[in-house]
């Protein structure tokens, strides 16, 4: 209790009723939140509940509309992210800012005011990164780098400002379980010296770990400070959604013969551009009733595995992949389609749905061949009155959440949106379904949800594929994971057998690039 | 201080619907002001432009203005239309000049090569060939954008030139009429090869126009109830939404320049075998450049396009008459249409965003700063 009493006078920062409003939904509402010196303060809340616009505006990015950002006790006014760092805030963004052309010191050169000599940088940077455990090479390309270690030059370039608080945006998303482990060991040693970290996760075990105090967010407003420590996950969790979570039902799979859905055999691909990833040689067989997913860490291919199984690229041969047992490598996306395949993209605008369309119209588009006889009249026309009935079907379906009778795709907020994508393909009732990213940046409600829709769907006889970074999403609804690392695919592990430790050094590469080493010494 | 735009959440439907009269009457204001500068009365000088080109509709021995419209109307039409297909896919073709000039002449070659060949198949062929021409010019920058990655903008706008040379050269050369007195031109085209009048005894308008009007009945069905419409939608948006939905980009690339560029050569072949009745050096007035104009004044709608293509065909008509009444140039016409092109798309840019403008960071209220916290603690 005693921390409360000290409260007023050693806060870094303090924010008093900060409030930000776009159009008619208020994203802060009155927001409280003060950061002691040498804390590490957890920021918490659900996708949507007002985190990034509240730190955008501690960091300069965004206007507040009413309230007081006081630093030092003294009220200031942060216009610009120029004037944060002057005052002694640094961020490291949850996606990077870093141009792949260039080296890390190069990167770090950009954002620095003064023109220093990149070899007074680079030097620097190397005494930074050696003193605080961030292994770094200043003089590497950063299109060659991973992603944790991108996460690094971020971090470094950051700690070369001196700031006095640094906020880091869901920094473990992109990082293998180990890498963690490193992050974490790092951000201590920054509190032993005495620097504020703002700490915003979903993560609820990192934040109870990790975390010294906690500001709850939800729906822009402050639920709850607390004490970390003294909460469990279930408890922080209840705060962040304001309901109880409930995980996602997994029945046993039925007994009995299941036939192979879905066929991978040796799936390669050149890389694309430069910064694309090769895949080699990938092996996978998904069967009926099952759900297989792909865990790594993001830009390891996956994104270019989910396109040549989509058919939004070709294979160089018919038999690379099968579906449903019909060679399918040199077939386009809708003839897999109709054989029985279903794909939802990660990206939701501009991949999964045309922003500026309706939902209806949208509805049309992955599927104006396979139900060709709903939508299409008899001869080639549009048939309007059928979608809209299909479109409010699957929104009564999913639970989709709307502002209008046919909002333009871009009107919904992701995670409704993501239910209406997921909803069109599970409405045809696929054999295949592919889903890449199923539930990022979706609130806990919705993707509960989507999980158990795809764990029925499975059951239902269907066979499901899941590519995700989200480890516990994986554990939770599938049979086998296999992990996806530096474009090749490792073998699935049955549930049974995955642990955490296994899965994460697989991601972090420890067996996967062993493997094909082998191979090619053989 | 500095401006910034800032992206709406939401559009306002009714400002959508009156931007173009809001243009239209912005052009209006700066009309005027371009007018007193140049030392004319500006209420004379905007009814020349706009009500005197019409006063003759309701004398009836008077509809021959009405029918210059449609004339000056049917090119503008029929071009913007198909530009509405390219700009709603997101190809930028600007080089429909280029196409109407290459359909002209392409359609020419029979009459002017083969003067022997008289048949009623012959006016047929023509349009045909002129369509042909149009496209197989269009497809230049198609191609080169689908094969080379190169920008269709700059390279259709090159080509427009090209495409007027070569045909200042072929008018002076090796088509120049023998008996022309040494003007460029070909020959005057026989009976068999001029697009008829619509209604001879009221005026010159001929079919031109109602092929223009076809032709945005047809795309507008395309665009509004086909899946091709949606796939045009689709990729003009997000090429990766339209190649998930199975839509491939580059046909779309092929597609959306060969309607377009059969559209403006089709238009151009109407208009030497309408009006005019033989290619000459002076066929290309503008017509594809300000046919852009027209596309996005009429929101690239084809059922808008026909309403901004009268607006603006009467632009051309009105600067006659004011090059007549006022002795203004006739440079004033383009002036006009470019403001027009402005205040359209600035009327649109301002419904999509909104402007805000940002104060250079003020020194710190100190006594502010200084009294708060205490008044608080």
């Amino acid at each position: 209790m005693d921390n409360t009493g000290s409260q007023t006078t050693s806060n870094l920062l303090e924010v008093r009723g900060l409030t930000k409003i776009f159009g008619s939904l208020k994203a802060c509402d009155a927001v409280d939140l003060a950061i002691a010196k040498g804390e590490i303060h957890a920021l918490l809340g659900e996708n949507g509940a007002g985190k990034s616009t509240l730190v955008k505006m501690l960091f300069g990015s965004l206007e507040p509309a009413s309230g007081d950002i006081l630093w030092k006790d003294q009220s200031v006014r942060v216009n610009s992210p120029g004037e944060a760092r002057a005052l002694g805030i640094g961020m490291v963004f949850q996606h990077f800012s870093l141009f792949e052309a260039l080296t890390a010191a190069e990167n770090i050169a950009l954002s620095l005011d003064k023109e220093t000599p990149i070899s007074e940088i680079a030097e620097k940077a190397r005494e930074l990164s050696k003193a605080y455990g961030l292994p770094l090479d200043p003089f590497a390309l950063v299109g060659d780098l991973s992603v944790g270690e991108r996460q690094r030059i971020e971090i470094v370039r950051c700690l070369l400002q001196e700031p006095e608080l640094i906020i880091l945006d869901e920094p473990t998303s992109v990082l293998t379980p180990q890498e963690a482990d490193k992050l974490f060991e790092t951000l201590e040693r920054l509190r032993a010296e005495g620097k504020s970290i703002l700490y915003i996760s979903h993560r609820l075990e990192e934040v109870k770990r990790l975390c010294d105090r906690a500001t709850v967010l939800r729906h822009g407003k402050v639920v709850a400070h607390c004490d970390p420590r003294n909460e469990s996950p279930a408890s922080l969790a209840r705060m962040m959604v304001g309901d109880e979570v409930v995980g996602a039902e997994r029945p046993p799979r039925e007994a009995g013969e299941q036939q192979e859905m879905l066929g991978i055999c040796g799936l390669s691909r050149k890389p694309a551009g430069p910064f694309s990833v090769q895949l080699h040689d990938i092996w996978l067989t998904v069967k009926s009733g099952e759900v297989i997913g792909i865990a790594g860490v993001a830009g390891n291919g996956q994104g270019e595995f989910f396109e040549a199984v989509s058919g939004e690229v070709l294979q160089e041969a018919p038999n690379v992949l099968r579906i449903r047992g019909e060679a399918a490598g040199r077939r386009d996306i809708n003839d897999r389609r109709m054989l029985g395949a279903a794909f939802v993209p990660e990206e939701r605008l501009g991949h999964g749905a045309a922003p500026a369309l309706r939902l209806s119209e949208n509805l049309l588009l992955s599927r104006f061949r396979t139900d060709a006889s709903a939508f299409l009249s008899n001869i080639g026309l549009v048939a309007s009155g059928a979608l809209s009935k299909a479109s409010k079907r699957i929104v009564a379906d999913m639970d989709v959440r709307k502002s209008a009778e046919d909002p333009e795709a871009s009107a919904l907020s992701g995670g409704n949106l993501q239910k209406f994508i997921i909803g069109r393909e599970l409405d045809r009732k696929p054999a295949v379904m592919v889903v890449n990213q199923p539930t990022w940046g979706v609130d806990a409600g919705a993707a509960a949800r989507i999980r158990q829709a795809l764990i029925d769907l499975a059951r239902g006889g269907s066979a499901v594929l899941v590519i995700s970074q989200d480890l516990d999403e994986l554990f939770e609804i599938s049979d086998a994971i296999a992990v996806m690392h530096n474009g090749h695919l490792s073998d699935p592990i049955p549930i049974g057998e995955a642990t955490y430790e296994k899965i994460g050094l697989l991601m972090g590469g420890a067996d996967a690039a062993a493997s094909p080493a082998v191979k090619e010494a053989v | 201080m500095r401006v910034e735009l800032v992206k709406r959440p939401q559009q306002s439907a009714l400002f959508s619907a009156l931007s173009p009269f809001i243009a239209l009457g912005l052009t209006l204001i700066a009309g005027a002001i371009m007018f007193s500068l140049l030392g004319k009365n500006p209420l004379d000088a905007l009814y020349y432009y706009f009500i005197d080109p019409l006063t003759g509709i309701w004398d009836p021995g008077n509809r021959w203005q009405l029918h210059e419209l449609a004339i000056k109307a049917a090119p503008l039409i029929l071009i913007a239309v198909g530009l509405s297909v390219c700009f709603l896919s997101n190809n930028w073709n600007i080089g429909a000049e280029g196409q109407f000039v290459t359909g002209a002449m392409a359609g020419s070659m029979i009459p002017v090569l083969f003067p022997e060949f008289q048949s009623w198949i012959v006016l047929p062929l023509m349009l045909i060939m002129g369509m042909a021409g149009g496209a197989a010019y269009a497809s230049i920058p198609a191609f080169l954008k689908v094969r080379f990655n190169t920008n269709e903008i700059l390279t259709s706008l090159m080509l427009v030139y090209v495409a007027q040379l070569f045909n200042d050269w072929l008018v002076r050369g090796p088509w120049r009429n023998p008996e022309g007195f040494s003007f460029p031109g070909t020959v005057r085209f026989h009976e068999y090869a001029i697009i008829p009048q619509i209604w001879p005894d009221a005026g010159r308008a001929h079919w031109g126009f109602v092929f223009a009007l076809l032709a945005a009945v047809a795309v507008w069905f395309m665009l509004s109830k086909t899946v091709k419409g949606f796939e045009i939608k689709v990729l003009g948006q997000s090429p990766r939404a339209g190649r998930f939905a199975g839509f491939s980009a580059s046909r779309m690339v092929f597609f959306a320049f060969l309607i377009s560029g059969a559209l403006a050569g089709l238009a151009g072949i109407s208009e030497v075998a309408g009006p005019v009745e033989h290619l000459n050096e002076k066929i290309s007035i503008g017509y594809g450049f300000t046919a852009i104009i027209v596309a996005f004044l009429g929101r690239l709608n084809p059922l808008g396009i026909v309403a901004a293509g009268l607006i603006l065909a009467l632009t051309y008509l009105g600067g006659e008459a004011a090059q007549i009444s006022l002795q203004v140039s006739d440079k004033t016409v383009r002036a006009f249409q470019g403001m027009l092109l402005f205040f359209v798309l600035a009327c649109d840019t301002l419904i999509h965003y909104r402007v805000r403008l940002v104060a250079p960071p003020a020194a710190k209220p100190a006594g502010a700063a200084a009294t708060e916290p205490a008044g608080n603690a």
